[in-house]
């Protein structure tokens, strides 16, 4: 059995779970301090 | 912990850090992750599969540590009514379970290649897909009791609860003997070589980094929209 399919199946599987993580926790910031700028400068 | 109690004063912290986590986390984590698919020879016994452990053990690490830091924030929510505790137990459920998916999910396709089986009731296994679920049962909990205005004591009580699942995980390998292997790495030494481990310390630095950015990018985004609705709040009332 070919064993490189499954390594990358491994990698791409924490790639892309960690990288939807980072990228919605950080996009979830923004937006919020981004709103309560708004409101501070209001 | 009380020094950080201040929101203000945390957010002063919390900002420069957020941002040396993540880039200090993102060069590790792919330095590791690269140096064990390309620089590391495979191993005698599982051949290139080997290979997973740099992104499994790091998973399987993370998986747990959430858990235990949704207890130590359960603690302090319960004990002294940190103010911050509460949101940093919201805060580290969805790294937590995201970590403890891709253990699992690494764990599995490891095993097809290797015990000729993508999944078997082993005591690691089950107590692992427990955690997850755990998880999960958290999340749900948690947003619950913050949309109706409660300060989140039942979350804290489920956290310490599900806390009991903790050494169950880790010592199934020794209670269970089934499947899934003993341990290999401890705090005294490992029984890896060393040609094949170097790049391990490099992807566990740098997922904790990760998660401990994403943990505080999460605690900044529920601050700022608590500010944001008491600010309506005060406005609707006036």
């Amino acid at each position: 059995m070919n064993p490189w399919p499954f390594v990358i199946a491994a990698y791409a599987v924490t790639l892309i779970a960690v990288a939807v993580l980072t990228l919605w926790a950080h996009g979830s910031m923004r937006r919020a301090e981004a709103a309560a700028d708004k409101l501070n400068r209001k | 912990m009380h020094f950080l109690a201040n929101p203000a004063r945390f957010l002063r912290i919390a900002r420069p850090v957020t941002a040396w986590l993540l880039a200090a986390g993102l060069i590790l984590a792919l330095a590791g992750m690269g140096a064990g698919l390309t620089l590391t020879p495979p191993d005698y016994l599982q051949g290139e599969t080997v290979r997973i452990l740099y992104v499994h053990v790091p998973a399987a690490w993370l998986g747990m540590a959430g858990w235990a830091g949704i207890a130590a924030a359960s603690v302090s929510q319960l004990v002294w009514r940190h103010p911050l505790a509460a949101i940093a137990g919201r805060a580290i459920a969805p790294a937590g379970a995201t970590f403890a998916f891709v253990c699992l999910a690494t764990g599995s396709i490891w095993g097809r290649p290797t015990w000729g089986t993508w999944w078997e009731w082993d005591g690691r296994l089950t107590s692992m897909l427990v955690l997850f679920f755990l998880y999960l049962g958290y999340i749900a909990l948690a947003s619950a009791e913050k949309e109706r205005g409660g300060e989140g004591r039942l979350a804290a009580i489920f956290g310490l609860i599900g806390a009991i699942n903790l050494p169950i995980i880790h010592y199934s390998v020794l209670w269970w003997r089934t499947l899934h292997q003993g341990q290999s790495i401890g705090v005294t030494g490992s029984s890896i070589d060393g040609a094949i481990l170097w790049p391990l310390p490099l992807t566990m630095l740098g997922f904790t980094a990760l998660f401990g950015a994403v943990v505080l990018m999460r605690m900044r985004a529920e601050l700022a929209e608590a500010k944001v609705e008491a600010r309506m709040r005060r406005a609707a009332a006036a």
